[in-house]
Parts: structure tokens; sequence; C-alpha cells
């Protein structure tokens, strides 16, 4: 899963997509991975650091990750 | 990057501009004003051309320098152009740009004995406003291969049930000029015709319904096939007029492309909006295409690509190259705000005709 590349993101969550003048919010979490998607890193390389870094399971993490992507692809986020 | 002796001009430019009434349905007067100013800086005179007296814009001092009113379309070319033999006077305009629909014919058929009276324009011709008026935007679009919703002009209320069968519903009813209604069943399309008969006359529109993102494009073209600055805007806010009240600049050379096309097709020349509708399918609709700069204009300027001020260049005669770059992301947020005037500067533009 890419981010398409011209996809602007902050670091407070911001999203926006000048191609279709659509924003969106989101919260810490999914700005997190967002960044790391920017900067080009892979599925496996965010996960393990979100691993690292939170009190998560993996399969609750797989769960949430299969959401958070559903939600950039049908907001029209992902370079499919 | 456009060129233009006037950015440093020691003589003031003179430019008169219609569609002050910077309302709920606003011309686009005031927003090609805002953006002259910003183009051209100090030594501009901005000489308003107003049909009514409660046009909002006359009353912005700080924007219009004089306003005269000035007869109405259906009083004629001889009216109008007596009119602004009168104004050309004492005013010296070098620059007119018209900014309603309405007036337009008038204008074009004018052109060159505006030219001989030192008043200059850049407009389309009467051929290529009549292509692109809604009642043959369906033509326009079959021959050059441009999208455009089914449509049917019709002259009675009678014909509304055989369109209906035909296009079904929602569908779209316009007035010959402006306004459209969307309706749902055949007795709100029996009020809509009646309605913007009243208001515009015959004929009126019949138009297919397109579900999707509204997104509007401003452009400049040359009259020899060339844009040369196209603004994409998507409506973020639409009143119930179906008004863009806040609209945000997007990156999308399908859009840019799309302006080109038909700028190419037409050989346009001059300022042009048109208003598109994606669907689903990412297919582009061109809905209308509006003769002449639209209300939201100064978005242009701020987003990177000054097209009044373009305009003006081209219409002085000096060269002006080609804009692609531009800002994505630009917003603009409409609002209302009550001026206050005296009852005497209303009075004087009642009474003596100019402010």
């Amino acid at each position: 899963m890419k981010l398409k590349a011209n996809i602007a993101t902050s670091e407070n969550g911001f999203i926006f997509n000048p191609a279709t003048g659509d924003s969106f919010t989101s919260n810490g979490i999914a700005a997190e991975i967002l960044t790391y998607m920017k900067a080009g890193e892979s599925e496996a390389e965010i996960k393990q650091k979100i691993l690292d870094r939170y009190e998560v399971e993996l399969c609750q993490l797989e769960r949430d990750w299969d959401d958070y992507m559903l939600q950039l692809k049908e907001a029209n986020l992902l370079d499919l | 990057m456009s060129v233009s002796p006037h950015l440093n001009q020691t003589k003031t430019l003179t430019i008169a501009v219609t569609g002050l009434n910077a309302n709920d349905n606003p011309g686009p007067g005031l927003g090609v004003i805002r953006a002259l100013r910003d183009g051209f800086g100090e030594n501009l005179r901005i000489i308003g051309l107003a049909y009514e007296t409660l046009e909002p814009a006359i009353y912005l001092s700080d924007q219009v320098d004089k306003t005269y009113r000035i007869p109405y379309p259906t009083a004629g070319v001889e009216a109008l152009k007596e009119r602004l033999q009168q104004i050309q006077e004492v005013e010296h305009i070098d620059v007119l740009i018209p900014n309603f629909d309405a007036e337009l014919f008038n204008f074009i058929k004018l052109e060159k004995e505006l030219l001989n009276m030192g008043i200059r324009t850049f407009l389309p011709t009467h051929q290529q406003l009549a292509d692109r008026d809604k009642v043959n935007l369906q033509a326009f679009g079959n021959k050059h291969g441009l999208e455009v919703p089914a449509s049917e002009t019709i002259l009675a209320v009678s014909e509304l049930d055989q369109m209906a069968d035909k296009l079904g519903f929602p569908l779209v009813i316009k007035g010959k000029f402006y306004e459209a209604t969307i309706v749902q069943h055949i007795s709100e399309a029996y009020k809509a015709f009646y309605k913007l008969q009243a208001k515009w006359g015959l004929p009126i529109i019949v138009q297919q319904f397109i579900k999707g993102t509204e997104i509007n494009i401003a452009g400049l073209a040359d009259g020899e096939g060339n844009t040369l600055s196209v603004i994409p805007m998507r409506k973020m806010y639409i009143t119930e007029k179906g008004k863009a009240w806040a609209g945000i600049t997007i990156a999308d050379d399908k859009l840019i492309n799309l302006a080109k096309a038909f700028a190419k097709a037409s050989q346009w020349k001059g300022g042009f909006e048109l208003e598109i509708m994606r669907d689903e399918k990412d297919r582009l609709y061109i809905m209308e295409v509006n003769p002449r700069f639209p209300a939201w204009i100064y978005l242009s300027a701020a987003a990177g690509q000054n097209q009044p001020r373009m305009l003006v260049d081209l219409a002085l005669g000096n060269q002006v190259k080609e804009l692609t770059a531009y800002t994505a992301g630009k917003m603009f947020v409409r609002y209302a705000w009550d001026n206050i005037i005296d009852v005497a500067e209303f009075q004087k533009l009642s009474a003596f005709g100019e402010l």
C-alpha cells in the first residue's frame, strides 16, 4: 500500500488531496503511520515500529491496519 | 509570465467593469476589480458600469472610483453606445470588461465602435457566444467530442412530459440566461418552467441530471486556440442557488486538458468559465460554459495566475505568455458584509445616473 505521491500530510494529522480538494483529519497514530508511508517505508517496517512503540497485540494491529487501509482506499488516497 | 509595461505605469490606466452585483447570485465585477488592483497597483482608476442602483460594489469606494448607470441590454445597442460615448468624454476609458452574459451581445456588436472611441476590449465573437449557449451546448459537445449532458430546448410547458419520459427524473430545468432547478416530479418541473419563463423568458432548457462533484474552471484564451491560464476550483460550500460560497483550487491535468480542448475547439477569445460535473466513473461533463470570468475569479490571482490582469494586457496588445504554475489548495470563503452608506449617495446615483 502506497500513499499517492501528491497527497499532502501534516504532523497534526491533516491530509489534503490536491487533485480532488478533499481534506481529512486523522488521530495521532494514523498521522504517524501516514508519516512513515510518506517516507516510503514498507508495510512490514511500519507495523514493526508500531509494535515496538505501543502496547498492542499483532492480531489487533492487523485488524486495525486493514481497516485503516480500507479507509485510505475509499478516500482515494492510495496509489493502487 | 505575463508582460506588461503598466506595472510601473505613470499614466493612470482606466478600466471600466460591469457586474457589480456582489449579492447572493454574484456578478464577477468585484472579483475582477480586486484582481486588477492586485495586478496593476496604483495609477489604476476603476469605472463601475451599473444597471441598478443597489448593486453592492457601487458603494465600495476603495474598489470602485466612479460609477455610471448604463441602459439595460434590452434598450439596444444604440442606447448603450450613446451612454458609453458620454462616459468616455469624461473618463477616457482604456479597457472595458463586460461581466454579464446578457449584455455581451451588445458589447461585441459595439467592439469596433468602442475601439474608435479609444476603448479596448477582449471579447469572444457572436458565433462563439452562440455556440456555447445552453441551447446549443449539446451540439457543440457532440461536434467536438466533449462530454455534455443530454438536453433539449423547449418552448411550451406541454413538452415537459415528453422530456421527462425521454430523460427521466431527476431533471434539471434551466433558464435561458441564468438559474437552474433540479426537479424530482413532473409537477415540480411545471412550476420551475413557469418560474424561469417569467424571469428569463423562453426557451427553457431541460437537461439530464448528472450526479457528482461540482468543479468549475476559470480560463483565459487568446482567440487562436490557445489557453493562457486555467484554474480549476472545487466547490466546497454551495448556496441554495447553486453558487460556490467557498471553494478550493485543485491540481488535475484532466481538468486542465479539458479547458484546453474547449478553447481549441471553440477558438475562444477572452475569459470563460466551464461548469463541470465529475461523476462516479471520473467522467467530466461540461454542464455550462459561461462566456466571461466567474464571480470567484479573484481566486485565480490568489493562486498565482491573475487572469483579469492578463486579459487587460491582451486588450492593450501587450505580449502575454501562457501561465501553467499555480497553487493547489488555495481557498476562498465568501462573506456577507453590511456596508453603511448615506442616502445622499444612493440619491445621487438614482437622480443623476452617476456616483
